[in-house]
């Protein structure tokens, strides 16, 4: 019997996987880099002061740089749920195609218009609409990552839907609960300001560089200042939407929650191990349950079942589980054979079989329990470089405000946080990269929880075509890598305009 | 009103109307293909680079949004073609990440691959984009080779509902002639239009003498070959649909009956192909005039809306299996659910919203023509 080649499904996770980072590293700056532009326009727009002009140029130049890469690897990222996960396409797409549909038509053209009235419309348009142009590139790039945040929630979390066996796919009933369900606001919110917390730190960080070279003092002076605030205010709500993640998470992906704590046994008033065994008491119960004593499930728990979940229902194992989804996938044959027979009531008794187990159909193709549990190590220390950099973030937001003021900072015994803050520029990346590990490896190995393995959800294809095409990104994505960060440094190196050109009186 | 078979034949129409702009916002590309064709040093070169660099954005919006509404809309076909003709698409792809970084990057310093390199990227992009989405879309009239049968979902052992019929994986395309005559047609369409905007939106005393004689050396061919599959594919045999049953069938004379059971689409062809003539034919002989890039822009979207509703309606396979027949992809069976339908319908109110103010931005910067004065004084790429 034909099977589906392990190396496929390997080979697709890893195209999708590196196309995802390498997107995620020039999406967050392209978020965060807008408001701060937006923020320093208005300053021009409302001073009349061309110092705050030549800033937001200079920050939009950079922008600039990183735009194009951000939405070459988008481009590749909506096209490979066609192209590599093309079971997944049809299984779901009546779901999952309209938030990126929306996503076109609502966002990505709202930022695609006004970004070009932002770069070449200078002296072409009045100060107002340019103004409105740059904030509405950022409000676009915000509005997009929305959608495409809520087709990520979905895949997470999916709601809002039901199994057709006529049609051999997912139905959305309720575009509600897809568009807005509250684990997607959480993930806007913090997927969103973690954007706004890498460029804060990207801006702090290439002033600090002017400091130390004692170049562009007033600029680098003034972008910290602002950058800081921003960053501390977006680091907050990041901290604060990440413990309601987790909470979500418990509630929603008890075996992620337990893949990244690498709890193997549960139980109640559970620690929160910080690393090397040092735990703090109760905090994973009360992240989990929001009580010191509430009841956090491990692997071999919700492998094993019988513990009472936070519905009040008793987990079932997971065999069982497997054993009602083969029931279901059993019961879509019986009823398309039916249906072909012309058998109607087979195929109702078929149909009614299918509506009772269809919440455990994913299972049906999962052959071994142990292959519900993902990679624990990589999510174990992903989660604890996440938390800890995000709250190391804080403090070098508070540090930054405090010697912002009176401009303490340019004083040399600070010299030091200069370094400080270049360094945290690729903390924040990896920080970045880590959430997104926690997320999607975690949810592994679904690729819609609890709905549809990854295993069900590829496209047919020659494990060495997807191999083949996975160098050839991973060569083409590093090389833009490598290009953007040459031209970046060199735009840096070149520093913003010092001097008042014709064009500035507009 | 809004019953299944009027909102898939309404999402046929958006999806198409998404496609006909895509292929007139190629204009990007097809001026890309003539950068060192046309332009003889590095100023004049920036020259024609600026010009389609300030309208990228719209035409890569355009695709990734034609994607995403054929997603939402037809869902058996973005993973039936896209899992399927995986090297095609993978090509075309290829090329627009190529461009999207390339105008950014061509001019900055420390940019790795040197100015060059990118310069050829979008040439490469130019070439290549407009040519495989030509032959992509001709294998709608043509078929490919694929099986759907959504009873695999059903197997614990290999669950893909749909499967190509041979190891090309969407390269098999190219062996059907056809396809790269109406992907050579496209790919001088492109060209022609980019030609067009250049004439309109560059103010040059040196260069549009040059735009308009390589305006007629690129008309021919693609009347060649733009004729030579029209006509075929009137006089061939199509797919079409018993629509009580939903069985595939061969049609003879299939798209001809199409345009001529719909008079509708037919006068929305004959326009747009009038106006495309049009605006080629008064750009070409009259040396003054700059607004021909409007009439066989809109010519363009026209005729190509027509070829995607003649290819849809009507009870026709749009997406035909040349391997079964039957698993040939029709409006009615592809289609996402009826409230998906409808819901998406609502969020395509607002599309003419979203057009005016593209419409707005754009004249806002085009209304002043490019200049070399202007790439001296002001930021450019």
């Amino acid at each position: 019997m034909e099977h589906i080649d392990p190396a496929l499904i390997d080979w697709s996770r890893a195209q999708f996987a590196i196309t995802a980072m390498y997107h995620w590293l020039f999406v967050p700056l392209t978020l965060g880099l807008s408001m701060i532009m937006g923020i320093m326009e208005s300053l021009y727009v409302k001073t009349g002061d061309l110092f705050w002009k030549r800033t937001a140029q200079f920050w939009m130049k950079l922008f600039g740089i990183n735009f194009a890469v951000g939405v070459a690897t988008g481009l590749i990222l909506e096209f490979q749920f066609g192209t590599n996960w093309s079971n997944y396409s049809w299984f779901v797409g009546d779901i999952f195609g309209a938030p990126l549909a929306i996503e076109g038509i609502l966002a990505f053209f709202m930022e695609a218009t006004f970004i070009a009235v932002m770069f070449w419309g200078w002296n072409k348009v009045s100060k107002g609409f340019h103004l409105a142009s740059t904030w509405l590139t950022g409000i676009g790039a915000s509005i997009s990552a929305w959608w495409i945040l809520v087709a990520n929630t979905w895949m997470q979390h999916p709601v809002g839907m039901v199994f057709n066996p006529e049609t051999v796919r997912n139905e959305m009933t309720d575009f509600f609960a897809v568009a807005f369900q509250p684990m997607a606001v959480t993930k806007f919110f913090h997927s969103v300001l973690s954007g706004w917390v890498f460029a804060a730190v990207f801006v702090v960080g290439v002033s600090c560089w002017y400091l130390l070279r004692k170049r562009h003092v007033k600029f680098a002076l003034a972008s910290i200042k602002i950058a800081a605030i921003f960053g501390l205010v977006g680091s907050l709500i990041v901290a604060f939407t990440g413990d309601k993640s987790g909470y979500e998470v418990a509630q929603n992906q008890p075996m992620k929650l337990a893949a990244l704590e690498n709890l193997q046994d549960g139980g109640n008033a559970q620690g929160l191990e910080l690393a090397f065994g040092i735990k703090v008491p109760y905090m994973l119960s009360i992240l989990s349950t929001r009580t010191a004593n509430g009841y956090v499930p491990g692997i071999n728990d919700i492998l094993e079942g019988g513990y009472t979940q936070a519905d009040g229902s008793i987990a079932l194992p997971a065999e069982e589980k497997m054993r009602r989804g083969r029931i279901a996938v059993q019961a879509l044959a019986d009823f398309r054979d039916a249906v072909q027979q012309g058998d109607t009531p087979r195929a109702e008794a078929a149909r009614d079989t299918l509506s009772a187990y269809s919440r455990y159909f994913g299972y049906g193709y999962v052959e071994n329990p142990r292959d519900l549990v993902p990679s624990t190590g990589l999510l174990f220390w992903s989660f604890r470089i996440m938390v800890g950099l995000g709250m190391l973030f804080i403090l070098f937001f508070l540090l930054a405000i405090f010697l912002g003021r009176k401009d303490r900072i340019v004083q040399s015994r600070y010299k030091w946080f200069y370094y400080v803050a270049i360094a945290c520029i690729p903390l924040a990346m990896i920080a970045g990269q880590a959430g997104w590990i926690v997320a999607e490896v975690g949810r592994q190995p679904w690729a819609i929880q609890d709905l549809l393995p990854v295993n069900a959800a590829i496209s047919s294809l020659q494990s060495g075509a997807v191999k083949t095409t996975f160098f050839i990104f991973l060569v083409l994505f590093t090389i833009l890598l490598i290009a953007e960060a040459g031209i970046m440094l060199k735009a840096i190196a070149k520093g913003p305009e010092e001097t008042e050109t014709a064009n500035e009186n507009n | 009103m809004c019953t299944y078979e009027f909102l898939q034949n309404y999402w046929w129409f958006v999806v198409s109307l998404l496609g006909s702009i895509l292929v007139f916002l190629l204009f990007v590309q097809g001026g890309n293909s003539l950068i060192f064709a046309l332009g003889r040093d590095e100023q004049e070169r920036s020259l024609l680079i600026n010009s389609t660099g300030r309208k990228w954005e719209f035409t890569f919006t355009t695709l990734v949004t034609f994607g995403g509404a054929f997603f939402a809309s037809f869902p058996l076909f973005y993973s039936t073609s896209f899992g399927g003709a995986y090297w095609i698409w993978f090509l075309i792809l290829l090329s627009f990440v190529l461009q999207a970084v390339s105008y950014e990057f061509q001019g900055k310093l420390g940019n790795l691959l040197g100015k060059k390199t990118y310069q050829v990227f979008l040439v490469l992009n130019g070439f290549m984009g407009p040519f495989l989405l030509g032959a992509a879309v001709a294998t709608f009239f043509n078929g490919s080779n694929f099986v759907v049968d959504k009873t695999n979902m059903a197997s614990q052992m290999m669950p893909v509902i749909s499967r190509w019929g041979n190891g090309w994986h969407g390269l098999d395309a190219c062996l059907d002639p056809w396809n790269l005559i109406l992907g050579f047609a496209v790919f001088f369409l492109a060209r022609l239009l980019g030609n067009l905007y250049f004439i309109n939106n560059i103010d040059d005393a040196e260069l549009q003498p040059r735009l308009r004689r390589r305006l007629l050396i690129d008309c021919v061919p693609f009347l060649l070959f733009f004729l030579a599959f029209v006509i075929r594919t009137l006089c061939k045999n199509g797919f079409a649909v018993e629509p009580e049953s939903g069985l595939v069938f061969m049609e003879p004379y299939k798209y001809l009956h199409n345009f001529l059971q719909m008079p509708v689409v037919a006068v929305i062809f004959a326009i747009g192909v009038l106006g495309v003539l049009w605006g080629l034919g008064k750009s070409i002989f009259c040396s003054r005039y700059t607004k021909g890039i409007w009439f066989a822009g809109i010519g363009t979207v026209l005729t190509v809306l027509a070829l995607f509703l003649c290819v849809g309606y009507n009870n026709t396979a749009y997406y035909p299996s040349n391997l079964d027949l039957q698993s040939s992809l029709t409006l009615a069976n592809s289609s996402s659910s009826l409230f998906t339908l409808k819901t998406m319908a609502f969020v395509s109110i607002l599309v003419p919203f979203v057009l005016l103010y593209i419409i707005y931005a754009w004249r806002s910067i085009d209304k002043k023509k490019l200049t070399r004065k202007e790439l001296e004084e002001e930021h450019g790429y």
